[in-house]
């Protein structure tokens, strides 16, 4: 917990987090060196504490493995905000911090006292992110927003289906949450940089419903420009033939195969022993493909239920075809590629044990993420935030323990 | 909030987000692009449908508000105008596969030895090392890769794509971010480096839980269709309404409960709630835990009620209620959603050359110290070669003859 390295190092963040999007974007800054403070309350704990799975199946605040997977780096500051004393504490916090952030619907910061302008009033350049779901203001502003429903509002799942069936939900449920810190985290870094420069903080608004818009702009523009509305195309491409998910030996194993041009077609019918196909009309160019999907889909599933997902993937590899393992999460957890990268930290949890901690999800060649300590027990930095960061004597922390505010 | 910066945009599609956000933060991003134009242009959509270089929607989406070069950097000629725009520059984006740069001699060495503190953002499918480095692939494959195509689909049918391109866009949106934590270090050292992005790796970041479930449970979340996939039941989260669907997911405990009590109210006041909703306990109903018969009795009486509505009604009343129920948005909606008009989403951005304005998002951030918005569209093929071809000392003599030679 002392003075750590990193990008980042001697930048406090208050963040007045919880569920994903607003601990995500924090993950960012701690990951890279700053003192990332969660400021939260075991008397409305963050739905992640509370969400399954927990170690050994039995529930606590300190036991779920969805919160303590997201969360290395972080300091966490019990502090009950319904307290009356809550609030001088948490100005104070404010006064030694560079960033506030929140996630909250808006107006519970507003609640508390703790809007921007009053911000100002404690620390005046002071940045303070805020990251709703829709925005700070708005007809819809006050609802509260859960991934998935964003993402409908988005309008993802008419991307997403086959063509004789309804629309489907993403599969990764907080999809929406992993968008809008990208923008959020590039914005505060670029404010933190302003303020370095001019002096002046501010305040920066972001909408989950917005920042997701950006990953279908092009959907938009076609409707814009041709009154298109997206139709659901299974996993087919209107330049590619073969294009799809292909079942493959065991349970549930599927793999990827992309071909987008006529020598990907010659390699695959090579690699397939089906040489015949090459220069077949039906199959020859693409166009021909296009007319016969069906068929050539059913024969390369064929072909693909003899073999693994990865031996598909390294055969195809091998000559040139683009193709790849539908990779399931204990895929993922194993995956060479991304074990390599430092995708995952084990980092030893005293409630957890050795447990898998998310690191980042790009390398800096000079200044690596670094996994510093595990996810935090809820107020386990309490006292170390209070007396070492916002310099109460001993006493004044005493008190205030003793009123009930650090809870 | 970044003027003062450059950014050299050598990126093909799987890059160009990056360069947008930087670019709406403040950075004057250049398109550097081969002579006769990207072949991303040839990306459909197009505008009106003509399949034309400079009408692909693609392409408008995500180079507004950069300028655009053409410049062959592979020929030795402009291999050295790169290196004079590059001392001007702040950052380098490519998406070259592993090895090209340092193959042209243009690696974060060289290019670190032009300018000092230059950042070299590498945007690849698997990045720049490591088994898979040089794996052909496409947005499927690698969206399998990174293990969300695997969750997304119906139990009985294969995984399903999303089908658009969206790797990209995850890594594009991390290497905005990567690009600017490096610079911030070099605002405070005056050292740069080279940031290297895995498109499988953005893509796979954050799986909701689905790792902790494996390590610690050892269960493989699984696709479940129009339902919420959890360990005891499956419950609907897409629903039909009179027109459309409507996207709604039983949240329990006191996170989902305020919903719940404000649904079931809202039912009742229609006569559309039954015994059995009104005698649940919310707040202490966790869905993780429940029977798939509980969750089949709570599901009945409000599939019927979406039915009656139309998206219109279910979105205003849920606004109204503030509760946690959305209709699927077409893009029609969107346009014309009154939550992004009244944020002044839209803007209308002036294309001459096909004599309209098209509709933009405006910002992705709202700064009370710097406007983040949209100002121009995307360029041109080679719409910029004499202003900032000018600016490294060329003269309109010097452009024309390297035209000719194929370089610009």
């Amino acid at each position: 917990m002392d003075a750590r390295s990193g990008v980042f190092s001697g930048i406090k963040i208050a963040g007045f987090c919880w569920a994903v999007v607003g601990p995500l974007t924090m993950k960012y800054f701690a990951d890279y060196g700053a003192t990332v403070i969660r400021v939260e309350t075991s008397q409305r704990p963050c739905t992640m504490r509370i969400s399954a799975p927990y170690k050994d199946g039995k529930p606590g605040l300190d036991r779920s493995g969805y919160f303590n997977h997201f969360s290395a780096n972080m300091l966490s500051l019990a502090l009950n905000m319904e307290h009356p004393q809550a609030l001088e504490v948490a100005r104070r916090l404010v006064a030694e911090s560079d960033v506030v952030m929140d996630n909250f619907t808006p107006g519970v910061m507003e609640s508390w006292g703790l809007d921007y302008e009053e911000l100002k009033k404690v620390k005046p350049d002071i940045i303070m992110l805020r990251q709703s779901g829709f925005g700070s203001w708005g007809p819809y502003a006050q609802q509260p927003a859960f991934g998935m429903i964003l993402a409908a509002m988005a309008g993802l799942p008419n991307f997403i289906g086959w063509p004789d069936g309804g629309p489907l939900p993403v599969g990764v449920s907080a999809y929406t949450d992993c968008i809008s810190p990208r923008f959020a985290s590039a914005a505060l870094i670029a404010a933190l940089d302003y303020r370095n420069k001019t002096g002046k903080g501010q305040l920066l608004d972001l909408s989950q419903f917005e920042t997701t818009l950006y990953f279908i702009m092009p959907a938009i523009l076609e409707y814009i420009s041709s009154g298109r509305e997206p139709s659901r195309i299974g996993n087919s491409h209107p330049y590619a033939v073969p294009h799809g998910v292909y079942p493959c030996k065991g349970d549930d194993r599927w793999c990827t195969i992309a071909v987008f041009s006529d020598e990907q077609w010659a390699s695959l019918c090579k690699v397939m022993g089906r040489t015949e196909y090459i220069d077949d009309p039906r199959f020859g160019t693409l166009p021909n493909r296009k007319k016969n999907e069906d068929a050539i889909n059913r024969l390369i599933g064929s072909w693909t239920i003899n073999f693994t997902p990865e031996e598909v993937m390294t055969e195809m590899q091998s000559a040139g075809v683009p193709a790849g393992v539908v990779k399931n999460a204990a895929d993922i957890y194993d995956d060479p590629q991304l074990r390599q990268r430092n995708l995952f930290w084990p980092l030893n949890h005293p409630d957890m044990g050795l447990f898998t901690h998310l690191g980042q999800g790009f390398e800096l060649s000079k200044t690596p993420a670094q996994a510093h300590m595990p996810s935090p027990q809820l107020g386990e930095h309490t006292e170390y935030v209070c007396t070492k960061i916002l310099g109460m004597t001993d006493k004044e922390f005493v008190e205030l323990v003793g009123a009930g505010v650090f809870v | 909030m970044l003027n003062g910066c450059r950014a050299l945009d050598l990126t093909d599609e799987n890059g160009f987000l990056c360069g947008k956000i930087l670019a709406d933060l403040g950075v004057d991003v250049i398109k550097v692009e081969k002579p006769g134009g990207d072949p991303s242009r040839r990306t459909e959509p197009f505008w009106a449908d003509i399949p034309h270089p400079e009408k692909s929607l693609y392409w408008f989406a995500y180079n507004s508000d950069k300028r655009g070069i053409t410049l062959n950097i592979e020929a030795n000629d402009g291999k050295e105008i790169l290196k004079k725009l590059v001392k001007t520059a702040d950052f380098v984006i490519e998406s070259f596969p592993p090895g090209f740069m340092d193959s042209l001699g243009l690696g974060y060495s060289m290019l670190s030895g032009i300018k000092k503190g230059i950042i070299l953002t590498s945007i690849t499918p698997f990045g720049q090392a490591g088994p898979y480095k040089d794996y052909q692939t496409s947005d499927i494959v690698i969206m399998g890769m990174a293990g969300i195509l695997y969750q997304t689909g119906d139990p009985d049918h294969p995984p399903v794509q999303m089908s658009l391109p969206q790797a990209c866009l995850h890594a594009g949106a991390d290497a905005a971010v990567g690009t600017m934590i490096a610079y911030y270090h070099r605002e405070m050292t005056g050292e740069g480096q080279q940031v290297d992005i895995s498109m499988q790796q953005s893509a796979a970041w954050f799986l909701a839980n689905a790792i902790p479930l494996w390590e610690l449970s050892g269960v493989v979340s699984k696709r479940a269709g129009a339902f919420r996939w959890t360990v005891n039941s499956t419950q609907r989260q897409v629903w039909q309404c009179q027109d459309g669907y409507v996207f709604f997911f039983m949240v329990g405990g006191r996170a989902g409960a305020k919903t719940f009590h404000e649904l079931v109210s809202w039912m009742d006041s229609e006569g559309m709630a039954n015994e059995y909703l009104r005698s649940i306990d919310w707040e202490n109903l966790d869905m993780f835990k429940v029977s798939q018969d509980v969750v089949d009795q709570i599901s009945q009486p409000i599939e019927k009620f979406f039915l009656a509505h139309t998206k219109r009604e279910i979105a205003q009343g849920a606004a109204e209620r503030s509760i946690s129920i959305c209709p699927l948005s077409s893009m029609a909606d969107l346009l014309n959603d009154a939550q992004l008009e009244s944020r002044n989403f839209w803007v209308k951005i002036e294309h001459p050359e096909l004599n309209t304005k098209i509709t933009y998002p405006r910002e992705f951030v709202k700064s009370s110290e710097k406007a983040c918005a949209t100002r121009f569209r995307a360029p041109l093929i080679g719409e910029h070669n004499e202003e900032i071809y000018g600016e490294i000392g060329l003269s309109k003599p010097d452009l024309f003859a390297l035209k000719q030679a194929g370089i610009i």
